[in-house]
């Protein structure tokens, strides 16, 4: 899950006031360059969207390879010495941890789960440990709650060495941090699906495929927090350390990476995270476990059996989070931990009883969850479904059905806004995305972000990707107003904050394959739906952002604003939200980024645009179709970026 | 010293890939899933497609090959043409219904012979164009495509812009629609639902309120029960009228569906082998078990057995001797 956290500079009105004049002056040279190079550009190519002239067909190339691929993968040396050996240690470890979790048995593996949680996170959790794992077998999911656990397993472990290999040499070497560092940034804000079938291509639909594709997906997070740990040790430790004559191995394992544990934790438990929304997008390439059954169930429109799959999804989630979170708040506590059973002494009660009460499930034949402690959900929730569609679908008195909504939607919204794009002259796109880009932030992400959408027109999907753009603007006005409105409210309400939390967690949490069909049930098919999948997913870490960037506007200011005699209101518009401004623009930014990255998901539910591309791709082995709209994915991906990253946040990630 | 740390790591890392794995090559053409043959269960892993006859023939195969035989199988959901590449990798072993695809079959069963035909399901599949015969009544001539034009703006929905929808499916099925539409001169749009669930629960939302559509379907299939709907006559289909998809003129083929099985499995696959070889049932028995699944909500479990029950003497025969 991306989620982010916001700071808050208190800034006074200086610098916003020399902020506004520097727009001013780089929209009039901005004006400038347009002024002579679009005369040019237009008298050479004048059309409305992207010149044939300026695009490179790729259909032919791509094609070749990906039948030189599968032509060649049983015999080539690439293949056999390389691909093949990785292929075979992801799938031999992912059979281990499997095995190891069905010789444990149902038993076992849920002790397990409560001893291990007792140990690093205390009662309670373990508590909350035990009952999810208890859950996901009363829902009938054990054995893909195995599956997905084992690939879970190996695919965060693989994602936590890459990533601290990567963040150990960006963390050391002062050059490849710096080289690094845009490189991370932008593989966080790629939309998995775009590449998933290059990694099929090369592997084959299944776990290798999967581990692989989540393995580029969830590494990121823990490289930039392993860097950052490492940089941030404290000087004063380090001088002294090396001043005892350690070598920089000792230093380095004696010094830094202890420091560094609290954001080697936070590393882990966002990989954790990641690695869990992916597993879910990785069961379209067959990787089998939860995600495969959420798939199919959606396959026969069983939204009861889905939720049923997607349930354990949560509660993995929930528990994983809760567990590592509690993790490092402990270390950061520095408590002295006086209790009998700390250390060996507790961790080894802890596998004792796990062993116990493994070996008696065993003996009393009772390894699988027995069939009749299954608890039936699916039916109960489709009659839920099916009465929701009956009596909101069209009709409604007054405010109109679901469907009228997504009608008018599409009609006045959506076509007005995706025919107004796709109507604008190519290159006044690019200096729109320009402006924007370099007033809110520097020349360079104006650049990227000009690149990224030159790259889209020169691929020739330009019109898929307009239309896709059109989806995502619209889903991030109101993902924002939605968003802004409710995270206000709760930055005002404690009471409300709380009643949200868990509401909050689920969203972000259920796989976005779950909201597919509720919303097609309610919009009908269309471009509706997608957005609205999309507006779901994304609301939740905007009124997360919201809410706690309100909270920490400094209360001196608030209080004096007060004193001064403003009303709630004024309080409110002319103090809290503009020193809110960064947290505001973040939480812009992670709406534009997620919802980018349903609203191509929605092809699966006819959204067509770019998401339909990578589809069909995937869905008929067509690398060219596939490939192009993946890499058109990661260009939008990329411009939204960059046209929505405040200055700001470019600065805190370089500390 | 630093450079050294890492260098041992890498050539670690590596080392431990190449023991993991066994020195020397690796076949990727031997791929079995991690999930197969575990805690000394012998395992078939079967491809599912999204539609719901594949899973009928799924669930039926499952539950026999499990209580009959003392298999246990794993189901992985795969578009077609990804599921021919499993095949020929061995991470399944067998797909239970093919509609067609010939570039395939020159590919994995002639020339790189890991894919072997596993013979027919015993069902005819075809793809046509539908409208829900509650139209198809009220308007007969609707049931030629030459007079559809005419209906254009009854179909017409705010996805098609200006012309009438003709809604499709999977981007993964067979379909010339996009061809078909251009080349009949027809005033449509071809709408991509993205995947069967979504298609039928939009014709379900259409057929509750009576509205009149045009779709993509094709038989067998169980919604035909709930939603009751009539062919638009195409051109009609003459062998090779569809060699050449930009040309398309004409209407889709009836197609005998048909079983694929990974050649080493087909070889080395024992009693699941030869069961899945002699598993052939008829349209209806298909229907019926679709039926159930889709409509009735029942899980494929359930929904075979209730079938295997009533059924005992079409099935005792695909039972190896």
């Amino acid at each position: 899950m991306a989620t982010a956290t916001a700071s808050t500079p208190v800034r006074d009105t200086g610098i916003g006031a020399l902020l506004r004049r520097r727009a001013v002056v780089k929209l009039l040279l901005l004006a400038v360059v347009a002024a002579v190079a679009v005369p040019i550009l237009n008298a050479k190519w004048a059309s409305g969207a992207w010149p044939e002239a300026l695009t490179v067909d790729l259909t032919e190339p791509l094609t070749k390879a990906s039948d030189w691929i599968i032509d060649n993968r049983d015999s080539h040396w690439l293949f056999t010495y390389f691909f093949g050996h990785i292929s075979n240690a992801i799938v031999l470890s992912v059979r281990g941890v499997y095995l190891v979790l069905l010789a444990a048995g149902w038993a076992g593996v849920t002790v397990a789960a409560g001893a291990i949680a007792w140990r690093v996170a205390g009662l309670r959790l373990a508590a909350l440990a035990t009952a999810a794992f208890a859950v996901c077998g009363l829902l009938g999911m054990w054995v893909p709650t195995m599956q997905t656990l084992a690939l879970m397993v190996v695919a965060v472990l693989a994602s936590v060495i890459v990533g601290m290999l990567l963040g150990l040499a960006a963390g050391l070497n002062d050059r490849i941090f710096r080289m690094m560092r845009p490189v991370l940034d932008t593989m966080q804000v790629l939309p998995a699906f775009a590449y998933l079938l290059p990694v099929v291509l090369v592997f084959g639909i299944g776990v290798p495929a999967a581990v692989l594709a989540t393995v580029v997906y969830s590494a990121p997070p823990m490289a930039r927090l392993t860097a950052l740990g490492l940089r941030g040790a404290d000087g004063g430790v380090m001088e002294a350390v090396a001043s005892l004559g350690a070598t920089a191995r000792q230093r380095l394992l004696s010094a830094r990476l202890p420091l560094a544990r609290k954001e080697l934790l936070l590393g882990l438990n966002q990989t954790i995270m990641m690695a869990l929304s992916m597993a879910v997008i990785a069961s379209v390439i067959g990787a089998g476990g939860l995600g495969d059954r959420v798939y199919q169930a959606l396959s026969s429109v069983d939204v009861g059996q889905a939720l049923a799959a997607g349930i354990p999804i949560v509660l993995l989630a929930v528990v994983l989070d809760r567990v590592t979170g509690a993790a490092g708040e402990r270390l950061g506590a520095h408590t002295e931990d006086n209790s009998p059973l700390r250390g060996w002494r507790g961790w080894s009660i802890a596998a004792a009883v796990t062993l116990a009460c493994a070996l008696a499930a065993r003996f009393a034949d009772r390894l699988e969850w027995p069939t009749s402690w299954v608890v039936q959900i699916a039916e109960p929730v489709n009659t839920a479904k099916d009465w929701m569609v009956d009596h909101l679908y069209t009709g409604v008195p007054v405010v109109g059905g679901t469907a009228d909504w997504a009608a008018h939607f599409t009609k006045y919204v959506l076509d007005p806004l995706r025919d107004g794009l796709q109507g604008l002259p190519w290159w006044s796109v690019l200096l729109i995305v320009a402006a924007l880009a370099w007033v809110i932030g520097t020349w360079q992400t104006a650049l990227t972000a000009v690149l990224a959408m030159a790259a889209i027109g020169v691929l020739d999907v330009w019109n898929a990707s307009l239309d896709t753009l059109s989806q995502v603007l619209a889903g991030v006005a109101v993902t924002v107003v939605l968003g802004f409105a409710i995270g206000i409210a709760a930055s005002r309400s404690r009471r409300l904050e709380a009643l949200l939390r868990p509401v909050l967690d689920v969203f972000q949490t259920m796989p976005q394959f779950v909201y597919l069909i509720p919303v097609v049930a309610l919009f009908g098919v269309g471009r509706a739906p997608a957005v609205a999948a999309a507006v779901v997913y994304a609301l939740p870490a905007v009124i997360r952002i919201t809410t706690q960037g309100l909270r920490q506007v400094s209360p001196a200011a608030m209080e004096s604003a007060q004193s001064l005699g403003a009303t709630s209101w004024q309080q409110l518009r002319q103090v809290q939200l503009p020193l809110a401004r960064p947290a505001l623009m973040l939480a812009l930014n992670q709406g534009v980024v997620l919802v980018l990255a349903v609203v191509v998901i929605g092809g699966l539910v006819g959204g067509g645009g770019l998401g339909y591309d990578v589809l069909a791709g995937l869905a008929r082995g067509d690398l060219a179709t596939g490939l192009v709209g993946g890499i058109a994915i990661v260009c939008l991906g990329l411009m939204l970026d960059r046209v929505t990253q405040p200055t700001e946040r470019r600065a805190k990630k370089g500390a | 010293m630093r450079v050294r740390t890492r260098m041992t790591a890498a050539l670690a890392g590596v080392g431990a890939l190449v023991a993991l794995s066994g020195c020397g090559k690796a076949d990727m053409s031997k791929q079995s899933s991690p999930y197969a043959n575990a805690a000394g269960a012998k395992t078939v892993t079967l491809s599912v497609q999204s539609w719901v006859g594949a899973q009928a023939n799924v669930a039926v195969a499952e539950y026999l090959l499990k209580e009959e035989l003392g298999y246990r199988v794993d189901k992985v959901q795969i578009d077609e043409i990804p599921a021919w590449d499993a095949l020929s990798q061995g991470r399944v072993d067998a797909i239970m219904e093919d509609w067609g695809h010939p570039d395939q079959e020159q590919r994995y069963i002639k020339d790189k012979k890991t894919i072997v035909p596993g013979g027919g399901v015993g069902v005819t599949g075809h793809i046509g164009w539908y409208v829900p015969t509650y139209f198809a009544k009220k308007h007969p001539d609707v049931t030629d495509w030459k007079n559809l034009n005419k209906y254009a703006k009854d179909f017409r929905t705010p996805e098609s812009g200006g012309k009438g929808q003709l809604m499709d499916g999977s981007p993964s099925y067979v379909t010339n629609d996009k061809a078909l539409v251009e080349n009949l001169d027809l005033d449509y749009k071809v709408v991509f639902a993205g995947s069967e669930a979504a298609q039928i629960t939009q014709i379900e939302q259409f057929a509750k309120q009576q509205k009149p559509f045009l779709t993509y379907w094709y038989k067998p299939q169980w919604l035909f029960k709930k939603v009751p709907m009539t062919e638009v006559k195409l051109p009609a289909y003459k062998e090779g009228c569809d060699a050449d998809p930009a040309k398309i003129k004409c209407a889709y083929p009836h197609t005998p569906l048909q079983k694929f099985f990974n050649a080493d499995f087909a070889e080395n696959g024992g009693k699941a082998a030869e069961f899945l070889k002699n598993f052939k049932w008829s349209e209806a028995d298909q229907n019926e078990v679709s039926l159930l699944i889709a409509d009735k909500k029942m899980s494929p479990e359930d929904a075979a057995k209730k079938w295997i029950d009533a059924n005992e003497s079409k099935w005792r025969g695909w039972l190896p001797k």
